[in-house]
């Protein structure tokens, strides 16, 4: 079974449907890339695989043993968090939060699994430095831990490189393929880079406010959609 | 020195105020660090607004000041959350409306029953007199509760401090932990008002953060420097206004900021040395 299965799923706000038709699943070792324009229900998507908003329609089921509070996820961040006076390990450390139920502190557990993660992603070194004071790289390294911390199964990224200078994408996009094929886990990102999503993806989900494509990154490069986004970001 | 606090500890209302002080302070300064961050600092002085209103009525009515104003403020605190996370009204404006109406509704209920007198005065800018045994006792219970509840909680509060979203998709509530944040700091409002007055209340919980965030970089010990530094600065906010004869809620604030403005210069100066 897959790890999530939308079935005709649609989600929205109060004041109407933001995402509809959505028919796709996701099986265990995936990287499936989300992408779209603004306002094409990306987001929505995501609050609605993080079960933080219900389908209106439809149904989102999570196979493979995957519980709802076992994704990894990666939110944009705050404007806020920019300045957060918080060492690298407290931050990532915090992954660990639901994996204790009552239990007011961490246990050697916790705070071994998040040393392991740091030294995973190459950020052991700064584990006592104030996460304000890190390189947008390296902040966005610090919160991937903290989702690696969460899950060892699904990971759910939300434009993982917004902001990031050209070199620290790459690396970014280096280190997710990294832990898709090596560690085995499934990733979903939402991404404005097409190209990128296009190299690195093995399916694409192009959203439009509906279903407008789901299947392999191959099948997507032949179609007209994909031509169309692609060479429409050419001319930009 | 050491005299003049002898002599402090002989008058039994200063004994009171230093204790009851002495654990607001503490409890303001470790809410405070989360309420700075979050950016829900105005929730405070909205919230003592809110306190002063509930007192007056508390005061006209003849009924014991706690009593009234502990769950109205928290009412209170749970109201502007929602406001505040509502999407439709804006938080901040929200906030300034009912903190002036009901400092209104307060000043228009006590003139028209007791008459604006000198009372007033004490809840808009604090008596050191303030304090009776009953109160003092209910103030010591209360804020070994908010201590208690924040260590308790303290790991959960730093995650929904630092990323509500990402606690949310990992399965915490972060509501709750906000709603606990709220009474906790309602509670505190209303222990420290009296003493140090409606007005002023709210730097106890904003400065002490600010402070510890101009030297401290990591959360844990941004909290502790905060407590420490919020006791220390009413300590010797208190101990300044006996021996100059001042209000002590505006000296307490006033040693607050300078003790603000030092950790600023200090920070300044560190950050120059490294450059």
């Amino acid at each position: 079974m897959a790890l999530i299965t939308c079935r005709e799923a649609a989600l929205g706000y109060d004041n109407g449907i933001v995402v509809s038709g959505l028919n796709f699943s996701v099986e265990a070792g995936d990287y499936l890339c989300v992408v779209g324009e603004n306002g094409s229900g990306k987001s929505t998507l995501i609050k609605g695989l993080l079960r933080l908003k219900t389908p209106v329609l439809g149904e989102i089921v999570m196979g493979d043993g995957l519980k709802p509070n076992e994704i990894g996820y990666l939110p944009q961040q705050s404007a806020a968090q920019k300045d957060f006076p918080a060492s690298v390990f407290e931050v990532v450390l915090s992954g660990r939060q639901s994996k204790g139920g009552f239990r007011p502190f961490y246990s050697k557990k916790d705070k071994a699994v998040a040393m392991e993660n740091m030294e995973k992603l190459g950020i052991a070194h700064l584990k006592n430095y104030c996460y304000r004071e890190l390189s947008g790289g390296q902040q966005q390294r610090a919160l991937l831990a903290r989702a690696l911390c969460a899950t060892e199964k699904l990971l759910l990224l939300d434009e993982p490189v917004a902001g990031l200078d050209p070199l620290a994408t790459r690396e970014m996009y280096e280190m997710i393929r990294q832990l898709n094929q090596n560690q085995k886990l499934t990733v979903i990102m939402v991404s404005h880079d097409i190209r990128s999503a296009v190299e690195y993806a093995d399916h694409i989900l192009h959203l439009g406010n509906q279903q407008l494509f789901f299947g392999t990154t191959g099948d997507y490069l032949r179609t007209d959609l994909a031509k169309r986004f692609l060479g429409g970001e050419r001319r930009v | 020195m050491f005299d003049v606090i002898f002599e402090m500890m002989s008058y039994t209302f200063l004994v009171r105020a230093v204790i009851v002080g002495f654990l607001v302070s503490l409890c303001a300064s470790l809410l405070g660090v989360s309420l700075v961050l979050k950016r829900y600092s105005m929730i405070g002085d909205g919230l003592s607004h809110v306190g002063f209103g509930a007192l007056a009525v508390a005061t006209a009515l003849n009924l014991a000041p706690f009593t009234v104003s502990i769950p109205v403020v928290v009412a209170a605190a749970f109201l502007l959350l929602r406001l505040s996370e509502s999407s439709k009204i804006k938080g901040d404006s929200a906030i300034a409306l009912i903190s002036t109406s009901s400092l209104a509704f307060g000043v228009l209920f006590l003139s028209v029953t007791t008459g604006m007198n000198t009372d007033v005065c004490n809840y808009l800018f604090g008596s050191i007199l303030a304090m009776s045994r009953a109160d003092v006792r209910l103030s010591i219970v209360l804020c070994v509760l908010v201590l208690v509840l924040f260590i308790l909680f303290y790991h959960k509060i730093f995650a929904v401090t630092f990323d509500e979203t990402f606690s949310r998709a990992v399965g915490t509530r972060a509501g709750i932990y906000n709603m606990l944040l709220a009474i906790l700091t309602a509670i505190t409002i209303v222990l420290g008002m009296r003493m140090m007055g409606a007005m002023l209340i709210s730097a106890l919980i904003i400065f002490p953060a600010l402070t510890a965030m101009r030297l401290c970089k990591r959360f844990k010990t941004v909290v502790i420097f905060s407590a420490v530094s919020s006791v220390l600065c009413f300590m010797i906010g208190i101990t300044l206004s006996y021996w100059y004869s001042l209000p002590t809620g505006a000296s307490v604030v006033a040693v607050n900021l300078a003790a603000l403005v030092a950790c600023s210069f200090i920070s300044w100066v560190k950050g120059g040395l490294q450059k």
